[in-house]
């Protein structure tokens, strides 16, 4: 019964800590496939997050801070577009740009505005989203399984939770059933095709990475007023990078996407919570320094994955083939 | 050197000088290249009210100092095939382009059906029932047949109707046209064939009415060209116009109603299909007379050094990254003092032959012998063991076009001991030769420290040759010469690989211009499907014959004597 | 394509300068927003920089990490390679250093040193030819794996840092301090033995080391047959196979010599500076040596002078941070963003700028 509990607070975790991943992932996947390659997910977020802190903490509502965080967000991702679609620049090379203004102008700003070293002050519980109890959690409570799971598992999350989880059969609806889904894809594959049936590739890529800047925007809300209670410099800590690496190897569709960034998560919350988990007396010396090890090794997991995948090792992952190539019209 | 022809060749007289003429059919007679406008021609006889589906007036169009299109005017009747002909770079693409809304003309206006029209973007193309199959398809590879018919023109904001409604659609258009594709399959599977024929369906669906197709043939086995004229007739017998951009004249005479024919950016010519010939369109594209008949002796291979042939081929295979076998168990020889030329449609296994043997390419069996011994390892070792190799696309292989020319002409050679010391390369030892090199191949300017990509193509073409002549090898590759070349080099560089050839070295050509390997080649070898089909003395061969045994039918041979 | 065709001072000099000015520019606007004197603390960080002894030594000892990690990235990129793993390549050429200076103190200076730069060197090397063999072999692409790299890098160290290298008896993840006779001289210690007075700072004799390593590389990539054939993968594969010369091997020959000069950025900060194994100590220059690389246009001389830049700014911005409690030392992180915007990914926004000029030349 205690390992059942173990495992389902570990599951109830590992929701928590996946949901800014398929945020982010999904940003990722609908510039990506629009031919965008973003590795600043991470810096979007992260000035997300920042933005919805301080605008949180001055009107004193989440939603006001959610706002601020999608606009600023928004903005950068505008600046990418800016860089990589309208002056034709190396996507990576913009990507770290931004990841870098981020991580300077969210400490700079914060400093200057707070002089807590980079944090925003701490939000009081009605600025920010607090768990939401699903009808009929407390009643079912005591159902075994199915209601446990539902009053355990799936009551309990803040909004942004619920919201990251609906994101993805929207944005699959989006991508394979729409006009601008199709557009979308086929901009990732091959703009010339796009632009002879006479559509705009720059518009349609402009329109992905907004879409990208309010995922992202969204995702780093999560982190500063839904997870915790204020901006903490740095706070992204490379989730943008794993969200990069789930979408990767979700192979740039949104379910497999989910399934990644759940395993990731579920990852994360196992590292966290594996640490000290085990009881070592009596053990040899080699398993001591196995069990030490062994966090770290689940920590870097999704890195050692990604890579394996991008080899070839495990399934073949293909990349939108206009991805990371600025479209100039042919004489 | 300069072409000391004049530019008109001798068609030029009236040029300057309007004359009216009636717009159609019955007057193939007269002086090429008048330029006429529908108002004089309405003055003419006044017979002929039905407005053309196209009228393209004074179009002129410049790239910096390209004057890719001068003062152009054509005419294009309904329901007609027209062809437009003209080397590489005469401008018939850009004509296109602009016809299609992906360049603005400086000048000139265009009327579809007789109304003006501003055609600033595709859409407006597409609105105007203009519809465009390119060279190089736009096809989206990972969606299917349907999602690349109904992209922009989904009509909702949900595709599944579109989907729907392209569906009935593709099955009627499959009825009409003998356009038979499965809806249903990933373009990417597709052949080269079926997917220009999803480009033409693209086109129909959007209610083309006017289908405009650039060489549409530079891809298509025979037999896929053969279904592309069925099709293009049965859009005729519909009422569809069709423009059929092309510089294969044999296409011209077996489908077009009417030729146009453009040279350095102009209208030289119009004439009616049947009362012209290839000769004549030959003349007019090149502006003199074609049959360059390269000067030359009789080749005498094997009498510097007799005995086995200096590149002899044995049962070579090449299978490509796809898993498709290109080359098919290919045996030939080349002797010492004798031009080889492979003759094919492109596309028939040429460029993975001749990569194979240059050691671009892994052979999946097979033997090549250099000069008696067993060639092995990379393009580099080759050299060494005395092969050289011009290849078919400079800018994609024979120089890199960002290094300075005399970084290029080391390519290949940069380890020979006369450009590099143990450690260091001897910087001025490179660029001394490369001067040399390009007072000996009249390159301009003999810059050695310009980037590569500065030269014009000809210019390239003689740096390229220059290297991989200069080091006097006993067989040399050649792949498409004089492709993008002006006339001056051409017959600068034909000239170089007949003193090639009388020096007592094995020369290999490949060419997809007839005239070319006709007129250089001692010994022709026909390349179809991967295979060589059969060998024909220069002497002996001619156009139809060589035509035939491009297609894959050898009439010498009872075999497939129908 | 003909956009960027421009003559070569415009292409090397005035567009870099513009762009730096750019980035400089909308520092100083952002440094007003916050409520300082935007001049004030431009000369306030020149003088930071520049202004004295110990600021020179400051600055030149940033410097040296730049150099280095700015010529790894220009390798790889010579050979069409983006190699963004500057930071993970650099913490592995750390630990190599860090388990020279552990386990052969037994051993002379003399041979410790050398021990040194070949553990620097194979061990960054090391970490980037994994990432280029998966790409030569199996076309995974280097950015993402570098990427991967760096985090797998990261959690390494820290694993070795809590658990495995940690002094006994210390909670913070730090090896113990190396034993003397293995540090790097200071150049203040060394200007000393030659009788020159020079103000205490971290600078170190790493700093020959990375001018010595732009050399190798100007030599290597320019007038070297194998740099040669580096830079013709780099710039046309194609061409490449043509004159019969590997792509894959010349791919994992850039990545290895990318990482080993990354690695030595440890040498600096590892056996220079800090004499001891400790985290971080990469800090983002191996990010930043990306700018660095990009406003040098990939060239050592070009890598130098952007090096000194950036190490100006960091010294400087130290300095302004100090002097200008307003603005927090993040205002050089800012700087170095808006410097690989503008100098990287916008490096033709000001082209219509410079036209007038480049038309009269």
């Amino acid at each position: 019964m205690e390992a059942l509990t173990y495992f389902a607070l570990l599951l109830d975790a590992t929701l928590r800590v996946s949901a800014p991943l398929v945020l982010a992932a999904l940003a990722g996947l609908f510039s990506e496939r629009a031919g965008v390659f973003d590795i600043s997910l991470e810096g979007k977020m992260l000035v997300g997050a920042f933005a919805a802190g301080v605008a949180a903490h001055y009107a004193g509502s989440m939603w006001v801070g959610l706002g601020a965080a999608i606009l600023v967000s928004v903005a950068f991702g505008l600046l990418h577009g800016f860089a990589c679609i309208t002056h034709r620049g190396n996507q990576i090379v913009s990507g770290l740009a931004i990841n870098i203004l981020a991580a300077g102008l969210t400490i700079l700003l914060g400093v200057t505005f707070f002089r807590q070293g980079g944090r925003t002050p701490q939000l009081p519980t009605e600025a920010r989203f607090t768990p939401i109890t699903l009808p009929g959690a407390e009643a079912l409570k005591d159902v075994p399984v199915l209601g446990a799971l539902w009053s355990e598992l799936i009551s309990g999350h803040n909004i942004l939770v619920y919201f990251a989880y609906a994101a993805v059969p929207l944005a699959a609806f989006v991508l394979y059933r729409t006009r601008f889904g199709l557009r979308l894809r086929a901009v990732g594959e091959n703009p010339e095709a796009v632009d002879t049936a006479g559509l705009s590739v720059e518009g349609l890529r402009y329109q992905a990475v907004i879409i990208c800047g309010v995922l992202c925007g969204i995702a780093g809300a999560y982190l500063s007023i839904a997870q915790s209670a204020g901006f903490i410099k740095d706070m992204t800590a490379g989730k943008g990078f794993i969200a990069l690496a789930a979408l990767i190897f979700g192979k740039w569709k949104p379910v497999p996407t989910l399934l990644a960034c759940l395993l990731f998560g579920f990852l994360e919350a196992t590292a966290a919570r594996i640490q000290g988990a085990f009881d070592l007396t009596g053990a040899s010396d080699a398993v001591r320094r196995a069990a030490e090890a062994l966090p770290f090794v689940i920590e870097a997991l999704p890195y050692i994955l990604v890579v394996l995948l991008l080899a070839g090792f495990v399934g073949t992952a293909t990349a939108p083939k206009a991805g990371g190539i600025p479209y100039v019209k042919e004489r | 050197m300069s072409n000391p022809l004049p530019l008109w060749g001798g068609v030029g007289e009236g040029a300057g000088e309007f004359r009216l003429r009636r717009m159609v059919q019955d007057a193939p007679d007269l002086i090429p290249g008048v330029k006429h406008t529908p108002a004089q021609a309405a003055l003419g006889e006044g017979v002929d009210v039905i407005p053309p589906a196209i009228e393209l007036r004074h179009i002129d169009k410049r790239f910096g100092a390209v004057h890719a299109n001068r003062d152009v005017s054509l005419a294009v009747q309904a329901g007609t095939i027209h062809g437009i002909v003209g080397e590489n770079g005469a401008g018939k693409s850009t004509l296109m382009s602009i016809l299609y809304g992906f360049y603005q003309a400086d000048r000139g206006e265009v009327l579809i059906r007789g109304v003006k029209k501003t055609i600033a973007r595709p859409v407006q193309a597409i609105a105007a029932g203009i519809g465009m199959v390119f060279q190089h398809f736009k096809l989206v590879e990972p969606f299917t047949v349907l999602e690349n018919i109904v992209l922009g023109v989904e009509g909702g904001k949900l595709i599944a109707r579109a989907l729907a409604h392209a569906r009935g659609e593709l099955a009627r258009l499959a009825r009409d046209y003998a356009l038979e594709v499965d809806p249903d399959a990933v373009v990417a599977t597709l052949s080269v064939g079926l997917q220009q024929r999803v480009e033409i369906l693209k086109a129909l669906y959007r209610g083309a009415e006017i289908l405009i197709l650039d060489e549409p043939t530079s891809v298509l086995t025979p037999q896929e060209a053969d279904h592309l004229f069925r099709i293009l007739g049965a859009l005729k017998r519909q009422g569809k116009t069709v423009i059929l951009i092309t510089h294969k004249l044999r296409e011209i005479m077996a489908i077009t109603d009417r030729v146009t024919v453009m040279r350095r950016g102009e209208v030289v010519a119009e004439r009616e299909t049947r009362a012209t010939t290839q000769e004549e369109l030959a003349e007019l594209m090149v502006g003199r007379k074609v049959l360059l008949q390269v000067s030359k002796g009789a080749a005498r291979p094997g009498a510097a050094r007799p005995g086995a042939g200096r590149l002899a081929v044995e049962d070579l295979s090449v299978v490509d990254a796809s898993g498709v076998e290109r080359v098919k168990n290919v045996s030939f020889t080349v002797r010492a003092g004798e031009i080889v030329g492979i003759a094919g449609v492109a596309g028939n296994g040429q460029s993975e032959l001749m990569e194979a043997i240059a050691g671009i390419r892994r052979a999946a069996k097979g033997t090549v012998r250099i000069s008696g011994g067993a060639a092995h390892g990379n393009a580099r070792d080759l050299r060494r063991q005395g092969l050289a190799h011009v290849p078919e696309d400079r800018r994609r292989m024979g120089l890199v076009t960002a290094f300075a020319a005399h970084e290029s002409a080391i390519l290949g050679y940069h380890d020979d001991p006369a450009f590099t010391g143990p450690i260091l390369l001897d910087r001025r030892a490179i660029v001394a030769h490369c001067a040399a090199q390009m007072r000996d191949f009249d390159v301009r300017p003999p810059d050695p420290h310009l980037a590569s990509e500065s030269f014009s193509g000809g210019n390239q073409q003689k740096m390229v040759l220059a290297r991989e002549i200069g080091r006097d090898p006993e067989v040399l590759l050649v792949g498409q010469p004089t492709r993008g070349v002006d006339i001056g080099a051409i017959e600068y560089i034909h000239r170089r690989l007949i003193a090639l050839r009388d020096a007592g070295k094995a020369v290999l050509l490949i060419s997809v211009e007839l005239d070319e390997i006709m007129s250089l080649a001692d010994r022709i070898l026909v390349m179809f499907d991967g295979r060589i089909v059969g060998e024909v003395q220069a002497d002996k061969a001619d156009e139809r014959l060589l035509g035939l045994m491009m297609a894959g039918i050898d009439p010498r041979t009872p075999r497939e004597a129908a | 394509m003909t956009e960027t065709r421009l003559p070569r001072w415009a292409g090397l000099v005035a567009l870099p300068i513009v762009n730096i000015l750019a980035a400089l520019l909308l520092s100083g606007l952002l440094v007003a927003a916050i409520g300082a004197d935007p001049w004030q603390a431009l000369l306030v960080l020149l003088r930071g920089a520049f202004g004295y002894q110990e600021a020179i030594g400051f600055t030149l000892y940033y410097t040296t990490n730049f150099i280095f990690t700015g010529l790894a990235v220009a390798v790889a990129y010579h050979c069409g390679l983006f190699n963004i793993g500057g930071e993970g390549q650099a913490t592995l050429g750390g630990l190599g250093v860090g388990l020279v200076c552990l386990y052969a103190d037994a051993l002379p200076f003399y041979l410790v040193l050398p021990l040194a730069l070949i553990a620097s060197t194979a061990f960054g090397a090391a970490w980037a030819v994994v990432p280029g063999i998966l790409q030569a072999r199996r076309g995974s692409h280097v950015v993402i794996t570098t990427i991967m790299f760096n985090f797998i890098a990261s959690t390494l160290m820290v694993y070795l840092l809590t658990h495995v290298l940690i002094r006994p008896g210390q909670m913070s993840p730090e090896s113990r301090e190396f034993l003397p006779h293995t540090f790097l001289p200071f150049a203040h210690q060394a200007l000393a033995w030659l009788g020159i007075p020079f103000a205490r700072s971290p600078l170190n004799l790493s700093f020959f080391l990375a001018l010595l390593a732009s050399v190798f590389v100007w030599g290597f990539v320019w007038h070297t047959r194998w740099g040669y054939e580096l830079r013709v993968v780099g710039a046309n594969p194609q061409a490449a196979l043509y004159a019969g010369i590997s792509p894959q091997r010349n791919i994992v020959l850039a990545m290895a010599i990318s990482g080993a000069l990354a690695g030595l950025l440890g040498v600096n900060e590892i056996m220079g500076v800090n004499h001891r194994l400790l985290l971080n100590f990469t800090a983002g220059y191996g990010f930043v040596g990306i700018a660095v690389s990009l406003m040098g246009r990939s060239h050592p001389v070009g890598i130098v002078l952007s090096s000194l830049l950036f190490g100006a700014l960091y010294q400087g911005g130290a300095e302004l941070a100090f002097e200008v409690p307003r603005v927090s030392r993040e205002i050089v992180v800012v700087i170095q963003g808006l410097v690989i915007l503008f100098a990287g990914a916008l490096e033709f926004l000001f082209l219509p700028l410079l036209r007038p000029f480049v038309k009269a030349a």
